[in-house]
């Protein structure tokens, strides 16, 4: 709850702030305005913010999450090309989080859907969404509550390693758990 | 201030000037100016001779003459001469002696003067003229300013072009795109920007650093659509370029993402998952009412309006893989467009006249841009690269502008629909991609 409240007043402060820029745009320059989309909860870091209520969250939860040996360190699933199976290899990782969730029933978790950069972008949006539905269905399967789990995709837009080789693209193409 | 052109000191001083008087300009991030190379020549290009313009008075420092030749240049239809190769540089068409540039082979001979008007604008005066013939074939006096000086260039281009070529020239045109920075794999930053078609000028309209991405062009030229994250999911929004207000359109469960404008800029379709998976909708701009146009289980997104409006072209794996397909533009069974074409066809854009898209094709050589004719069913891949996308048509349809991997990163490329190469495009820090070539300027 502790973390739906932050991520509360994150959009609000955003929001706030993306109000405020583009008035003040308008009356100071009406030639040529760039609008500029103030992001502070994030702090310039890629789920920052969520990261940050997860610290909260497990604080509260009894620190299973924290714990380096548990297979809930264990969050990101990769996938093969062109698939949103999930493979047999992370079928332990997907249970373990399940159960997690199961035990936690006010925990909430985002799966981040993610592709390889390969092909176009809209279409990779679509699969990375496709992988974080797998994943949401497995853990759901598995006994986590479907409202625990949030969903999104981005596509090819964030990649994990920069590389334009099979090695990069394989750590690429993936679903993140991030609580 | 962010609108400093590296070629107008004039201006930079003007907005010196502006910056004492107004108390609070923008703290803006320094723009990052696409720098254009070319590679290779075209051999069948028209030798043409652009004369340096004469100056009459202090008419700044935008050399006009530079700017037509390198204008004709990148469209791959023209071969420029070196003013260095130039046997004289007459500014008049009776200081022109024909039998040099006849020796030379150049049948067409431009030349022109600036001059200063007393109001502090300008007079750009040019000539075209058919060596060959000894005759003026256009004759223009158009009066501008420091500010639109390359604007004008760009249009005496376009007239060149269109008297050459008898097609309009698409010169005088902006393209929309994203820029990258990214320090780290958890830490980028996103602009989109908008520039002149040759990379000038450019502006940010918005910065983020959460991905943006797909932007589409109203057809008055006077909106973009785009896709941002920075709700930590993609939601589709609206913005004046002019003014930088935004709008945020269309947001909710799943991805919101794709858009594009009907030609009659009363709509947008659009890609929603927010039933369970991706599906086409029409998103009207009057009602604010979404019409759900697919119902299929498999992916379907990139949708685009053909040029009447009466059809909408998109990319769905129905089949298995990614293929094209085509539906009624109120929606109805879609049938398939690209067949036999390999297993990956994606994300079309439709040429101005409607009668070909340029798609992103996946083969053996990686993903390149390819045309399809959609009547005779013929098929070119035109670039040669391992990962080119985002394909886009210039409102005239001679040129596709797309992203291409480089040493570097990403670069924008552009290429003529015959094959002829363009130039390309890059960025000085970070990465340029998702080109969308805007409508012809009013």
């Amino acid at each position: 709850m502790k973390g739906r409240i932050l991520k509360l007043l994150l959009v609000i402060t955003a929001s706030l702030m993306l109000a405020a820029c583009s008035s003040h745009k308008t009356k100071s320059d009406s030639a040529q305005n760039g609008a500029r989309v103030e992001d502070r909860g994030a702090a310039g870091a890629n789920g920052a913010a969520s990261q940050g209520l997860a610290d909260d969250g497990s604080a509260g939860a009894g620190g299973a999450l924290n714990d380096p040996n548990s297979p809930l360190a264990v969050r990101v699933i990769y996938f093969d090309y062109d698939s949103a199976n999930i493979r047999a290899d992370f079928n332990d990782t997907v249970a373990a989080h399940a159960a997690y969730l199961a035990a936690n029933p006010n925990t909430v978790v985002t799966v981040e859907g993610h592709a390889d950069e390969r092909g176009s972008r809209e279409y990779n949006l679509a699969l990375g969404e496709r992988r974080s539905l797998a994943v949401r269905k497995q853990l759901v399967l598995l006994g986590a509550s479907a409202g625990q789990i949030k969903t999104v995709s981005y596509g090819e837009e964030r990649p994990a390693v920069d590389g334009h080789d099979e090695g990069s693209y394989e750590k690429n193409r993936r679903a993140e758990l991030v609580y | 201030m962010k609108t400093i052109r590296k070629f107008a000191p004039l201006r930079r001083l003007l907005l010196a000037a502006l910056a004492l008087m107004v108390a609070a300009p923008l703290a803006l991030a320094q723009e990052a100016e696409l720098k254009f190379t070319i590679k290779g020549g075209n051999k069948s290009a028209l030798p043409i001779a652009v004369v340096p313009f004469a100056s009459v008075g202090d008419t700044g420092n935008t050399d006009i003459a530079a700017v037509i030749r390198s204008d004709l240049e990148r469209s791959g239809q023209f071969n420029p001469m070196q003013p260095g190769d130039m046997p004289s540089q007459p500014s008049s068409f009776t200081a022109v002696n024909f039998k040099d540039w006849r020796v030379l082979g150049q049948e067409n001979l431009v030349l022109g003067k600036v001059m200063a008007s007393g109001d502090g604008g300008y007079v750009v005066e040019f000539r075209f003229i058919d060596v060959f013939n000894g005759n003026q074939l256009l004759g223009f006096r158009i009066p501008t300013s420091a500010d639109n000086m390359r604007l004008t260039a760009h249009h005496i281009s376009d007239l060149i072009y269109e008297t050459l070529l008898h097609r309009k020239g698409a010169f005088a045109t902006r393209i929309a795109y994203v820029t990258v920075e990214r320090a780290s794999a958890k830490d980028s930053l996103y602009r989109l920007q908008v520039a002149d078609a040759d990379g000038y000028d450019p502006h940010t309209i918005l910065e983020s650093k959460q991905p943006l991405m797909s932007p589409s062009w109203s057809p008055d030229g006077a909106h973009l659509a785009y896709v941002s994250f920075e709700d930590r999911n993609s939601a589709i929004y609206l913005q004046d370029i002019r003014t930088g207000k935004r709008e945020k359109l269309v947001y909710g469960p799943g991805i919101n993402s794709a858009p594009s404008f009907s030609p009659d800029g009363q709509r947008l379709v659009v890609t929603l998952s927010r039933d369970g998976n991706p599906e086409i909708y029409t998103y009207s701009l009057a009602s604010r009412q979404l019409t759900r146009l697919t119902y299929h289980a498999s992916i379907d997104t990139e949708a685009i309006y053909s040029p009447d409006g009466r059809q909408i072209y998109f990319t769905s794996d129905r089949g298995g893989g990614p293929q094209i397909y085509r539906m009624s533009s109120d929606g109805g069974t879609p049938q398939r467009v690209t067949f036999n074409m390999g297993n990956y066809n994606s994300r079309a854009r439709i040429s101005p006249d409607g009668k070909k898209i340029a798609i992103v094709h996946g083969g053996k050589g990686g993903y390149r841009i390819g045309v399809l004719d959609l009547a005779s069913n013929s098929f070119d891949v035109l670039s040669d690269s391992a990962l080119d996308e985002s394909p886009s048509f210039a409102p005239n349809g001679d040129m596709i502008i797309y992203a291409t991997m480089a040493g570097r990163g990403t670069e924008l490329a552009a290429i003529s629909v015959d094959g002829r190469q363009g130039p390309r495009m890059a960025v000085q820090r970070g990465q340029v991609r998702e080109p969308a070539w805007g409508p012809f300027r009013n």
